[in-house]
């Protein structure tokens, strides 16, 4: 797929912290990313990695115990206008969701409201951001024919008339419906079954072909996003820990994390195979650990990974944050190589 | 089809369930017949029946006709001790492992309910030195910071191992994982799987590993086998290997062929079958013939349609497979319609 060079939204030095009772949870730490025009930035980890809460920073939807401490979000608009996301006002804030930057929630089960018509769901979405009920139906149905639904059908439906994949397909329509550039999914394919999986990763492609917008993509299926990213990104307690072109991050990773997470993940295509879990439990990050954070569940670990945060090391587009990268790039391509 | 006395066979069962005035037949003719010590994978989408199967295999449900057998004999026919007996020697695991353990019971109690009800143990001191075992074996370590916590304080991971752990309170000889790690963090996924081939290697064990991974039943299966499910039915069943490498139903076909795969090469050069329909029918409205004929692409009118396949062997295949034209000795041809 074609990609130039156009940043639609520059993420920097992010960090969003919950204040809990025992103390400050920081969820987000220190997260940066260009996102480019028509790219797809798919974002891996465990759960608990801070994956939906950088989401929520993302659309600025955090919980009120929770806060952004720093870092800046700077969307360029397809006319070439700067904006901050951070210093909009709420009212500004309503505008530019949906219309710029798009949500698609987990569980498209519980993202419809039930008692509501998809009809009117989609007017009264054009409704706030000032489309009238034409212009809205006539989005509609051609957005619902692209994610290959009957559309006057689903367009009369109530949500409990779909089926789970179509619904989820309805959601993804929805959210292009406004012509966003960005639009973030927070695991789309998750809990739907393979050929229901299959269509709608399917159908994303090809809207992705169409309308050239840019994703992020939140999983932990690491199939999935080796199939439509372009860049991955492996989260670890909050950080990106590496980050690179999606090939780099498979044939080549460099962080014991990513590593690890290579090793976990069943693979059909070949026949008998040598899996490791990660040991251990994802840290506690209101007393994160010392150094790098992952040196608990680390098989590579040494002092310097107790005691050192690992520096960022750039190579091209390729990024990490690891002391052993070396060592690791190593052990990934003498498992390929056998 | 098996020298050994199987430990648990189904043949002949269906079972159906009421809703009002509607009947949903969610199994139908299910032959299946499980080894001691064997490795089986049910595998296929949301509403085929695999849920149901394990839990008859489990014991939890009646078939509504044909029978269970347990070593050989009508599990009907037991009565007392004998009978108590087989009810414990087959043990499910939830899939959830957040609603599966009393919120208000400290592990210990979990653990220890089982064993005092089944008399599986003399006193409190043995009690005690049980629960500690199973704790050990389940990898739980050390023992003693485990057996006073709650649920709410143990990982999702951890959770399960107690599951585990209680499932085999009472020495059973068949296990039913039912998606016991689908609710389970990847990474430590492979962890619990191992565990549970290290535990089949301990306690002979049989164990029934029901999910909707492919990827994950291939690698817990690959010395097993694997049964595919389709509204009700096994369509395939055989080796692991077998299945996986040379699939023969075109059900397990198109699953095969558009699962991703976590190699972006690979999983972008795979082609996934184009099926006639998206839509898996209703469990009240199953298509005649062969069920999955109005989505086959190599559908054959006037022959699909009509005669319901069977399971049987065929030309090209190790395995066993319910498709009308494989078993005829035929080959699957794409017809334009």
């Amino acid at each position: 797929m074609t990609m130039n060079q156009d940043v639609v939204f520059s993420v920097k030095n992010l960090s969003m912290s919950y204040l809990a009772d025992r103390g400050r949870v920081r969820a987000v730490n220190n997260v940066s990313f260009d996102l480019h025009k028509g790219e797809t930035l798919a974002v891996i980890g465990e759960s608990g990695c801070g994956k939906s809460s950088l989401n929520l920073s993302l659309i600025r939807q955090i919980p009120r115990t929770a806060e952004i401490e720093s870092g800046t979000m700077d969307y360029i608009t397809r006319e070439g206008q700067h904006i901050d996301v951070l210093k909009l006002s709420p009212a500004r804030l309503r505008k530019f969701l949906w219309s710029e930057v798009a949500m698609v929630f987990q569980g498209a089960q519980n993202a419809l409201n039930p008692v509501i018509r998809i009809a009117d769901m989609v007017y009264d979405t054009g409704k706030a951001h000032g489309i009238n009920k034409a212009e809205s139906k006539k989005r509609a149905l051609r957005l619902f024919e692209q994610v290959r639904l009957d559309p006057m059908r689903v367009f009369n439906a109530y949500p409990h008339e779909l089926s789970g994949g179509m619904r989820q397909r309805v959601l993804l329509a929805l959210s292009l419906i406004l012509r966003p550039q960005v639009v973030i999914m927070d695991e789309p394919t998750t809990g739907v079954d393979i050929l229901t999986q299959r269509s709608i990763l399917e159908v994303l492609k090809e809207l992705r072909m169409q309308l050239n917008f840019s994703i992020i993509f939140i999983s932990h299926d690491l199939a999935v996003a080796a199939e439509i990213a372009d860049t991955i990104a492996t989260m670890y307690a909050g950080e990106f820990v590496e980050m690179g072109p999606v090939r780099q991050v498979f044939y080549n990773p460099r962080h014991a994390y990513t590593l690890s997470l290579l090793n976990a993940a069943p693979r059909l295509s070949v026949g008998e195979e040598e899996l490791h879990s990660i040991k251990g439990s994802p840290p506690d990050l209101i007393d994160p650990p010392s150094g790098c954070k992952f040196h608990e569940r680390c098989n590579f670990a040494t002092d310097i990974c107790q005691h050192t945060v690992p520096p960022i090391e750039r190579d091209g587009a390729h990024q990490v944050a690891c002391h052993h990268s070396d060592l690791v790039r190593k052990e990934r391509a003498e498992v390929l190589n056998k | 089809m098996t020298e050994q006395q199987s430990l648990i066979e189904l043949r002949h069962v269906y079972r159906s369930f009421e809703k009002g005035r509607v009947e949903f037949p969610v199994l139908q003719d299910i032959n299946l017949a499980i080894r001691p010590k064997e490795v089986l994978c049910l595998v296929g989408e949301s509403g085929c029946g695999k849920t149901t199967t394990g839990k008859i295999i489990a014991g939890l449900l009646k078939p509504s006709s044909g029978e269970l057998l347990y070593e050989g004999e009508n599990i009907e026919k037991f009565r007392g001790k004998r009978r108590a007996q087989v009810r414990r020697a087959t043990q499910l695991v939830h899939q959830d492992p957040f609603s599966s353990l009393n919120p208000s019971h400290t592990i210990g109690q979990i653990l220890g309910y089982p064993l005092k009800r089944h008399r599986m143990v003399k006193d409190r001191v043995e009690l005690r030195r049980r629960i500690w075992e199973l704790l050990t074996l389940v990898d739980l370590t050390p023992p003693g910071d485990i057996v006073n916590k709650y649920p709410h304080q143990l990982s999702g991971g951890q959770r399960q191992r107690v599951s585990i752990a209680r499932a085999l309170t009472v020495d059973p000889n068949l296990i039913v994982a039912d998606e016991a790690v689908s609710m389970v963090d990847v990474s430590i996924r492979i962890g619990i799987l191992k565990m549970l081939h290290n535990l089949r290697d301990v306690f002979d064990l049989s164990i029934v590993l029901i999910t909707h991974d492919l990827a994950l039943a291939k690698y817990f299966a690959w010395e097993g086998r694997i049964a595919v499910m389709y509204l009700g039915r096994i369509v395939e069943i055989g080796r692991t290997p077998d299945v996986i490498g040379n699939p023969a139903h075109p059900y397990t076909q198109a699953l095969l062929s558009a699962v991703p795969e976590a190699d972006p090469s690979i999983t972008r050069s795979k082609e996934p079958m184009k099926l006639r329909s998206d839509e898996i029918p209703s469990l009240t409205a199953i298509p005649s013939g062969c069920a999955f004929h109005p989505r086959c692409p190599f559908h054959q009118p006037g022959f699909c349609d009509v005669a319901s396949p069977r399971l049987g062997v065929t030309k090209q295949h190790q395995q066993n497979v319910a498709c009308l034209p494989l078993n005829s000795g035929g080959e699957l041809v794409q017809h334009d319609s």
